[in-house]
């Protein structure tokens, strides 16, 4: 009777990856046009069985894999409507907590040579913390295979091209959006504190980290924070790196993100934050009315999706608008802060096997290249898009946010994208970010020394990455 | 009457293959589905075997040296984790398990509403553990309803921040482990107190003895086997401690890792796939689980024969 | 005389009440939250009810990711076949081991109790790979199967039938010619009627909450159970996390089971005091 029934969370880690683990031997197709040309081949056969099902008449199924709908969504706006007819596209979505999308997806593309032509896996998606993992594989196709060409790409950010490029130089991945961030600050609490809400002004007073320190310590003295918690200012330190994580085998921790722990100790023991983490309860009620936190580190989605919904008085499932006067929307304003950062992110790759590259192609070059496509992308989402056209011109016209207090800070976006350096990133970003994060929010609660700390960090990143050295 | 003899000796002999074809679907369906898996799972331990991105290491031989890792790790701290998180919830449930036992089987108390009492006490089991743990998470966070409580009362200053402090992080999860089990176990003793003369009592009251005298001398030793079942089962059922803490430090353990139970240690390993370290640790597992078993097996022989004489 | 024992009377009812009131106490902060939307949830808790009770449920129903609707028709499936054929099986071994006199048979009671004690997370990962070669991913059946060998239902079963199962039945019908397997079904299954309910509920329960194995057997959308799409939900990412959904899904995944609970409640705590007595 006392079974304890073990249902516990997340355990999807294991699920993908044991079924997945007895085929893994079977090596990715060596080059893609091979395995395409044995795949339309096959295809003939299966259209005739899978008709019924794909319920067009060529039966051509389109497999994405993706973590949420983010994409679905403007792949169903700005795309589906130029869909080929007999063609269908099949959305599998993984939720990415515990490592589950890229389990399930790594699960597939190690079957991609013995699946159905209907099931192969033709685009995923992935993040910036391991894109290199699926980028230097064989299982990602070079884009110019697949038909999209530097010469489509060549209004992007240098940094979202940087990071999708293999060892060899090839771009194997492709994204629509930028996600340089900025410092959104609270108007109220700057005029209150520093005596002026003007953008350029308080950019004055955290133009580098040791003004903004000192700002720090005035916003305490007035009964506010600097920050919220542990993880915000992360990013703006682990994207400013000299070197990758990983040293050929070896975990190093760079000196920024030392720093980065330096700097939070000390917040956190002067009382300049909250004791937060990211995305808990009290980060967020701390962007809301009654909030007492001076800005928040946060690219464009964020503004959006995050600080404009937390800000209100009156929810929006109560009848509550995103509209000046409820609670504190309005009272925001953007300035670049002490460094240029970038959060977040989505690329698109190929993937080797693919039995309809032709679609491929076309859904990446309306998505992420063209300037109509993309223009509307940002009048209808407020998306920052990965094009610097469409961008600046933008940035230039009267482009006005009212939860920022009628501010345009487009330019501001478009400046930061063109600093971010993503060149220092490796395939365990996600790994050991996690990590790191998660053990030093021991040391900054003052439960264990530094020592103990990065030993557990280590512990930590030993069980996720077995085949890598800590000493 | 010797045909009837002769018939039933007959039919005796013939029966006992029918107690053979009844255990047939229980034992094929462990060996599938049990001990196959185990004997595989030794069988992966003495392997190299991860997948690194997406390509895979080994399998390698490497005889013992899994084992070796694991023993270098910090498996004794999280085995002492495990330990003490299942004590921190056992200590409580025992005890209000006994008393509530003791109540509601004591007929003179006439307690009213007794079933509605045990139904509700019972009803905690139900909830799924990642839920439960989910709902404390909410209810202990820093600004959240215990706090907001406390400091309305003007019993504290400022909030009292439970999940990053050793103590705060382990109450919380000995405690949900009460609230779950405590209803069970009450009623499994409750039960055994039942089984016991009521004669025995009677006799006790008149000759004047007390509640605490009745208890000790008479209530204890009769359900002593029972509450050998429920220490050991809850013991084993602690081993395998792993939902409540998972969710309640988002599978990290927190803090320093000391919520870390042992079934959250062999999670970790199936991050990377590691079939081999995941594999290994399993079988140390199961060898403590084992010694514990044997255990149990001969506490539960040894009041197997006093239950034969009273047959 | 009288005096301490209306006190110790007055201290049961405290003492019960508090408990009762923690216990319900955690029930309605679940259902609290299921009619709060996630702003309010996000912002902090509060004990009174939220308006969000329709949306919330019309969220977590249309959910275009989440087949709701499949999940509680598989849980409920997967649940009420493995909780019968768990009790069943363990019924007829514990049956094998109480009425025959056979060779093995202290041999095979030993065993049973032993292997009543190993954690099943020892052998997911053999098991997991075992049912992948067998060509069982992402199908119901080794969720159901496996359950038939349940230990511990086998052991309360074998109590239950040394104090409630007098051989004298047995023999009786055998007189009177009937089969054995007869005899098992129609005969000893009624008289445990009560014990085998009350195992019925655990197993019940117990794979209905389940999560470990079937997340990592169960692929496809259409197949998965409640408690994976509790997860899925709670692992949404921020963009369309919303608590308000998760806690309805709570909601919706403890009412059925609460209710079947209270509704035979009596049974079971009579049921287990029946099979205990001499446990």
């Amino acid at each position: 009777m006392k079974k304890k029934v073990v249902s516990g969370l997340l355990c999807a880690v294991m699920a993908a990856s044991l079924v997945a683990g007895c085929s893994s031997k079977s090596a990715p197709s060596e080059s893609g046009s091979t395995a395409a040309d044995t795949t339309t081949a096959k295809e003939t056969e299966a259209k005739t069985e899978t008709q019924k099902e794909a319920g067009g008449e060529g039966g051509k199924v389109i497999n994405i894999y993706v973590w949420n709908d983010e994409f679905k969504a403007r792949y169903e706006d700005y795309y589906a409507s130029k869909l080929p007819a007999g063609y269908k596209v099949n959305f599998v979505t993984t939720p990415s907590e515990n490592n589950a999308y890229q389990n399930a997806l790594d699960e597939a593309l190690l079957n991609q040579n013995d699946a159905k032509p209907d099931d192969k896996v033709d685009m995923f998606l992935v993040e910036a913390d391991y894109i290199l993992k699926y980028v230097n594989s064989d299982y990602t196709m070079d884009l110019k295979d697949v038909g999209v060409t530097e010469q489509d790409m060549s209004k992007q950010y240098d940094y979202t091209k940087v990071i999708a490029k293999d060892s060899k130089g090839a771009q194997k991945g492709i994204s629509w959006q930028g996600c340089p961030g900025l410092y959104i600050y609270r108007r109220s609490i700057a005029k209150a504190v520093l005596g002026t809400d003007d953008p350029a002004e308080v950019q004055k007073a955290i133009n580098d980290w040791d003004s903004f320190d000192k700002t720090a310590a005035k916003m305490k003295d007035k009964g506010y924070y600097m920050l919220s918690g542990f993880d915000d200012s992360y990013r703006t330190f682990s994207n400013n790196v000299a070197a990758p994580w990983v040293n050929g085998k070896k975990i190093a921790i760079d000196p920024n993100l030392e720093k980065w722990v330096d700097q939070t100790k000390k917040y956190t023991d002067s009382g300049y934050n909250q004791k937060t983490t990211l995305w808990a309860a009290e980060w967020a009620s701390g962007q809301g009315p009654e909030g007492k936190v001076f800005g928040y580190f946060m690219p464009a989605w964020g503004v959006d999706f995050v600080l404009a919904k937390n800000s209100l008085a009156k929810a929006e499932a109560d009848g509550g608008k995103q509209e000046v006067g409820n609670g504190v929307y309005g009272d925001w304003a953007a300035t670049i802060g002490p460094e240029s950062y970038n959060w977040g992110g989505t690329w698109l790759c190929a993937a080797n096997g693919t039995d309809n590259a032709d679609i491929v192609a076309d859904i990446m070059k309306t998505i992420c290249c063209d300037d109509a496509t993309m223009k509307k992308i940002v009048e209808e989402k407020n998306d920052f898009v990965n094009n610097k056209t469409v961008m600046e011109a933008l940035a230039k016209g009267d482009y006005k946010s009212a939860f920022l207090g009628g501010q345009n800070p487009l330019q501001m976006y478009c400046d930061a994208a063109e600093k971010i350096d993503m060149s220092k990133i490796s395939p365990y970003d996600q790994g050991l970010n996690e990590s790191f994060q998660n053990a030093m929010h021991d040391y900054f609660n003052g439960t264990v020394d530094k020592d103990t700390a990065l030993k557990n960090f280590y512990t930590s990143a030993q069980e996720k990455y077995p085949e890598l050295e800590t000493q | 009457m010797v045909r009837e003899k002769k018939a039933k000796a007959r039919k005796k002999v013939s029966y006992s293959k029918w107690g053979y074809i009844f255990l047939i679907p229980f034992f094929a369906t462990y060996l599938v589905f049990s001990f196959i898996p185990l004997v595989t799972t030794f069988y992966n331990s003495m392997f190299e075997n991860y997948r690194s991105g997406l390509t895979q290491i080994g399998p390698n031989f490497v005889g013992f040296e899994n084992y070796i890792s694991i023993f270098q790790s910090d498996l004794l701290k999280y085995l002492g984790n495990t330990v003490i998180l299942w004590i921190i919830g056992f200590i409580p449930q025992i005890f209000f398990s006994l008393i509530l036992a003791v109540w509601f089987a004591d007929f003179r108390m006439k307690l009213r509403g007794s079933t509605f009492f045990k139904t509700i006490i019972y009803l905690p089991n139900v909830i799924m553990a990642a839920s439960f743990a989910m709902l404390f998470f909410a209810l202990f966070s820093d600004d959240g309803p215990m706090n907001n409580l406390l400091i309305r009362m003007g019993l504290i200053d400022s909030p009292i921040r439970y999940l990053t402090t050793v103590w705060g992080t382990r109450g919380l999860v000995g405690f949900m482990n009460f609230m779950m089990w405590f209803g069970n176990t009450t009623i499994l003793l409750m039960a055994a107190i039942l089984g016991v003369d009521s004669a025995l009592f009677e006799a006790a009251a008149i000759d004047g003895a007390k509640s605490l005298q009745i208890f000790t001398k008479i209530t204890m030793p009769t359900i002593k086997p029972i509450f050998i079942y429920v220490l050991i089962t809850s013991l084993i059922g602690g081993l395998q401690m792993f939902d409540v803490p998972q969710v309640l430090t988002n599978g990290k353990g927190t803090p320093d890792r000391t919520s870390m139970t042992l079934i959250m240690f062999l999670n970790n390993h199936l991050y990377s796939k590691n079939y081999g370290m995941a594999g290994a640790l399993s079988v140390i597992l199961f060898i403590m689980t084992a010694a514990l078993s044997l255990v149990v097996f001969f506490i539960l022989t040894g009041s197997g024969k006093e239950k034969g004489g009273s047959r | 005389m009288g005096k301490v024992k209306s006190l110790k009377k007055a201290a049961a009812y405290i003492v019960l009440t508090l408990l009762s009131f923690l216990c319900l106490f955690f029930f309605y902060c679940l259902i609290i939250n299921a009619t709060r939307s996630h702003p309010e949830i996000a912002k902090g808790f509060s004990f009174l009810p939220g308006k969000s009770f329709g949306p919330n449920l019309y969220n977590v129903l249309h959910n275009k990711n989440l087949p709701v609707v499949s999940g509680i028709i598989n849980s409920l499936f997967i649940a009420s076949a493995s909780a019968a054929l768990s009790v069943y099986v363990s019924a007829l071994t514990a049956y094998a081991i109480h009425a025959y006199e056979f060779k093995f048979r202290n041999a095979v009671y030993l065993f049973i109790i032993l292997i009543m004690m190993i954690p099943t997370q020892v052998t997911t990962l053999g098991f997991l790979s075992l049912i992948g070669k067998m060509g069982l991913m992402d199908s119901f059946v080794p969720l159901i199967l496996p359950s038939m060998a349940a230990p511990v239902v086998f052991y309360f079963m074998v109590s239950y039938f040394q104090s409630n199962l007098p051989l004298e039945i047995v023999e009786s019908a055998r007189i009177d010619g009937s089969n054995e397997f007869f005899t098992f079904n129609y005969i000893v299954i009624p008289i445990v009627k009560p014990a085998l309910a009350v195992q019925g509920i655990f197993a019940f329960v117990a794979s209905w909450n389940n999560y470990f194995v079937p997340s990592l057997v169960l692929k496809s959308n259409t197949k998965k159970t409640l408690p994976i799409l509790i997860a899925q939900l709670r692992s949404a990412d921020f963009l369309k996390f919303d608590m308000g959904q998760v806690y309805m899904l709570i909601t919706i995944a403890i009412v059925p089971v609460a209710i079947i609970y209270l509704c035979l409640s009596k049974f079971i705590i009579g049921g287990v005091t029946a099979g205990s007595v001499k446990g």
